[in-house]
């Protein structure tokens, strides 16, 4: 196959960038796409250009390094596909890609494709976790956790914290993101002591930082785990009812 | 010069070693524990584990990673399960049995009495990721299931879907984060690990480097823990992720850390082979699916059928042939070594010929389909993104591929290496696995060294040096190391040769997997050891990074890596050579039994063999530490 790419490339943080045209011929639709980046690369450092920085690591859809906007989509054309496990047979000879970072004002760019995505880790820090001293779990079997509750709680910890959710955002909100790493935690019964500060934390720090939910649904469409939309009404529930409870306490004060 | 290795390996009964020594080792006061610095370097199973626990503690962490977020570490990819003796099933499972099968899975390459902590604390594990939020399999009931593992009779395999490592590295990462927003512990993101920096041989800081903005930093500790994984990348193709490397290791193994058994690499059975020059890494479908899937080849070498054409009698299922007690649950060196036998008499499959089958047709007509899809759903989708292959319908494809290493940093039962200070945990250091990991191991061991061995192992050694301040960052120890590393940047930058970083990484991948991988002997490896210094020279030569150091430049990184992996990779062979014998992952064609299975010399290789670096990377300096199996008797594994 031969492509052409249109490629974002910006030298750091602070620079301007700018598309920039790529032809490669000889592209195997047994390729991935990123295996597709990697021979692009070779053959601009052959020709003695500096190569195009993309995130990576894992290429088998589970670490969430990758992600770039292919023409426009999140992760590219097919569903439930992280960039890495997109396959060039899903493109034609002839075919013009266009290929840019993430795009999301919480997401500066560092270099070409790649974005600093911290602010992922700023929510999680912010009440996603179960305080469980390490030796302090009873038993496991102690507390039987039904088989339904265990497996939503599991639909939502398959994110993958790749980012995708955000840039298929228009307003460039993490509700999906913010709610699956809620949920996963709220629907077991461990995670039900600290069920209301953990709603009310991650979702204050959140919004510092990301756009507000009109209810696209963008996200979900873009999401390389198909997490479900269900999950920011289950998170928008647990708020309502944790900033109740609170008042209610402050009344008892 | 090291004296005597000292494996600190406590005295008593094998049942009782942990628990007398655990009371017998020093403790330091909770009012004491801020006094100290540690710096984690890796933030996968063990990194994390350790981090979390030694900030629950309250001793001052700081983690460095060089990912954007914790949460990428490779751990995430584990997809089978994590072992503990809980016996939840009741089929005679014990923390003996454990603890029985890991040394004779390890072809007794192990030291006892680490396996048997490993073997106590696992089922602690279980409950601490239970208790963190860890979404295991469940029955009906809501209690906890179990599948069961290669290399093992009993089911004692917790599992959460295909998808085990995520869900257990997400449990460490969230632990973590608790203590970040507690304030124990320091997350240093997007920065690598350059050098260890020791002072009087002991371990206080090391050097990094901001991948960034390229900035090089100092960091000071009382103990240095590495948990940076293994170096399955050296050759080239592997299930590693891309980044995977052994830097962090080598560098430390330069500044004085022995490295053990650096010849043991386990080639996992069950991954899709390689399709084509471009491939960038190679895909594991988990061993988990042996317990359903079936392995079989064409008896006809020229059989040109489509798979659910052959009939049964055409077929050689030759796991069930070979070992009918234990079947398709061989162990992952067995199983590895009977795929290559038969693809090697020219019986494989696919369009180069280079895998077998593993078929499911057998399990979906007794189970119905919604039950395969509900335990391997995931993988099957995997495998159908990548090959355009519907493996509900034909079989699998797969091949061997290199996935693990057991060989790394030599570390005592306390975990610590020999230089003091320095402490080594999960894939990065040697001890529990032998000669062969069993599936469903590594995630048990990153998080039983990191949850429930270093918090005591580490308290004992700050105990030692209590008011001691740490080497601080101006001390000349620290600026001696930051110029050998700008030094060493500086040169990959001023070469300017024609050829890039992945160039070289490919070549040493093909000499390594020719000569080192599932089979090797004295004439490949000999070979292998007058080419690797060649491609070193030319490395040095003729490569070619682009850019500047002070900005973000993945080819600089990979060249760094790339050099480490060009004196590691020479240092395997003559560690295979060395070991003239055949155990677990490693099999030296000129040991083997009349049938074709390894065979160990325990006369005269019944050791691990630690090497010290002397500055000249085809030069090094052996040491044994004589392995004393007081409670596992040796025998010839036999899975039949």
């Amino acid at each position: 196959m031969k492509l052409k790419l249109n490629i974002w490339r910006q030298s750091d943080r602070d620079a301007t960038g700018a598309m920039q045209t790529y032809e490669l011929d000889d592209v195997s639709p047994e390729m991935s796409f990123l295996e597709m980046l990697d021979v692009l690369n070779e053959k601009l450092i052959a020709e003695g250009s500096e190569p195009v920085e993309f995130e990576h690591d894992c290429r088998e859809g589970i670490c969430g390094s990758c992600g770039v906007m292919i023409n426009g989509q999140a992760h590219g054309p097919q569903k439930g596909t992280a960039t890495c496990q997109l396959h060039m047979r899903k493109f034609s000879d002839g075919d013009t890609i266009n290929i840019e970072p993430w795009r999301a004002a919480a997401f500066p760019v560092l270099k070409d494709l790649v974005v600093d995505r911290s602010p992922f880790d700023r929510i999680v820090e912010s009440g996603g976790y179960i305080t469980a001293p390490t030796g302090a779990g009873p038993d496991a079997n102690l507390i039987p956790v039904p088989k339904d509750a265990a497996d939503a709680a599991f639909d939502a910890a398959a994110c993958i914290g790749c980012g995708a959710c955000v840039a298929a955002c228009p307003n460039s909100a993490a509700q999906l993101f913010t709610a699956a790493k809620i949920e996963h935690l709220n629907l077991l019964p461990q995670g039900q002591a600290e069920k209301n500060q953990r709603v009310l934390g991650m979702v204050g720090t959140m919004e510092q930082y990301f756009g507000s939910c009109t209810n696209h649904g963008e996200c979900t469409e873009a999401c390389p785990k198909e997490i479900p939309l269900d999950y920011i009404a289950f998170m928008n529930r647990d708020y309502v009812k944790a900033q109740l409870k609170n008042r209610k306490l402050l009344g008892q004060r | 010069m090291i004296g005597n290795l000292d494996s600190a390996v406590p005295e008593g009964a094998i049942g009782d070693k942990w628990t007398q020594h655990k009371f017998d080792m020093k403790l330091v006061a909770p009012n004491n524990r801020r006094k100290f610095d540690v710096i984690v370097v890796g933030s996968g199973l063990a990194g994390a584990s350790a981090a979390a626990t030694l900030g629950e503690q309250g001793y001052n962490v700081k983690v460095i990673t060089y990912h954007d977020s914790p949460r990428r570490a490779h751990s995430i990819a584990a997809q089978g399960g994590i072992n503990a003796a809980k016996n939840y099933k009741n089929d005679g499972d014990s923390v003996y049995r454990l603890f029985y099968d890991t040394v004779k899975g390890g072809d007794y390459r192990s030291r006892e009495a680490n396996v048997h902590r490993l073997a106590e604390v696992s089922v602690d594990i279980i409950d601490q990721c239970v208790a963190q939020g860890v979404p295991f399999a469940r029955e009906y009931g809501g209690l906890l299931d179990n599948r069961s593992f290669g290399g093992a009779q009993v089911s004692r395999t917790f599992y959460a879907r295909g998808q085990t490592g995520q869900q257990l590295l997400l449990g460490a990462y969230q632990a973590m984060a608790k203590e970040i927003a507690a304030g124990t512990v320091e997350l240093i993101t997007k920065t690598e690990m350059l050098d260890l920096v020791t002072k009087d041989g002991v371990a206080c800081g090391v050097v990094t480097r901001d991948l960034r903005t390229g900035a090089i930093e100092r960091h000071s500790a009382h103990a240095v823990i590495l948990a940076t994984g293994g170096y399955g990348n050296v050759f080239y193709l592997s299930t590693n992720a891309m980044h995977c490397n052994a830097t962090a290791a080598w560098r430390a193994h330069r500044r004085g850390a022995l490295f053990a058994n650096p010849c043991y690499t386990q080639i996992h059975p069950t991954c899709i082979p390689q399709a084509e020059e471009f491939q960038s890494k190679l895909t594991l479908m988990s061993e988990s699916l042996r317990n359903d899937g079936r392995v079989w080849v064409p008896k006809d070498p020229d059989e040109t059928r489509p798979a659910a054409q052959v009939p049964e009698e055409d077929r050689d299922y030759y796991l069930e042939r070979k070992y009918p007690s234990f079947g398709n649950l061989v162990p992952r060196d067995v199983a590895s070594r009977n795929a290559k036998t038969v693809v090697d008499e020219g019986k494989g499959v696919g369009p180069l010929k280079n895998g077998v089958y593993l078929d499911f047709s057998d399990s979906i007509g007794r189970l119905g389909k919604d039950a395969i899809e509900e335990k391997y759903g995931n993988l099957f989708e995997m495998y159908e993104r990548i090959t355009d292959e519907d493996p509900y319908e034909n079989p699998m494809r797969i091949y061997p591929a290199v996935h693990y290493t057991m060989g790394g940093l030599w570390v005592d039962y306390h975990l610590q290496s020999n230089v003091p200070g320095l402490f080594v945990l999960g894939e990065a250091n040697f001890s529990d696995h032998g000669a062969n990991r069993l599936g469903a191991s590594a995630l048990m061991q990153g998080l039983a060294d990191g949850y429930f061995v270093i918090s005591y192992t580490m308290a004992n050694y700050l105990a030692g040096i209590l008011g001691q301040p740490a080497v601080p960052t101006d001390d000349h120890a620290f600026t001696a190391t930051e110029a050998d590393v700008l030094n060493r940047i500086n040169q990959f930058l001023s070469i300017g040769g024609t050829k890039s970083p992945d160039h070289f990484h490919k070549e040493l991948g093909k000499i390594m997997w020719e000569h080192c991988g599932m089979a090797r002997n004295e004439a490949g490896l000999t070979k292998a050891l007058s080419e690797i210094p060649a491609l070193r020279d030319e490395f040095s030569k003729d490569l070619r990074v682009l850019g500047s150091g002070d900005s973000l430049n993945q080819s600089l990184e990979k060249a760094g890596r790339i050099a480490d992996f060009l004196e590691l990779g020479e240092l395997m062979c003559r560690d295979a050579l060395e070991r003239n014998e055949s155990c677990g992952g490693h099999f030296r064609e000129e040991s083997q039994t009349e049938e074709g299975e390894a065979l160990r010399r325990d006369d005269e290789f019944s050791h691990s063999a630690a090497w010290e670096w002397t500055g000249d990377p085809s030069n090094p300096q052996l040491h044994e530490e004589p392995l004393v199996f007081d409670n596992v008797a040796l025998t010839q594994r036999s899975y039949k």
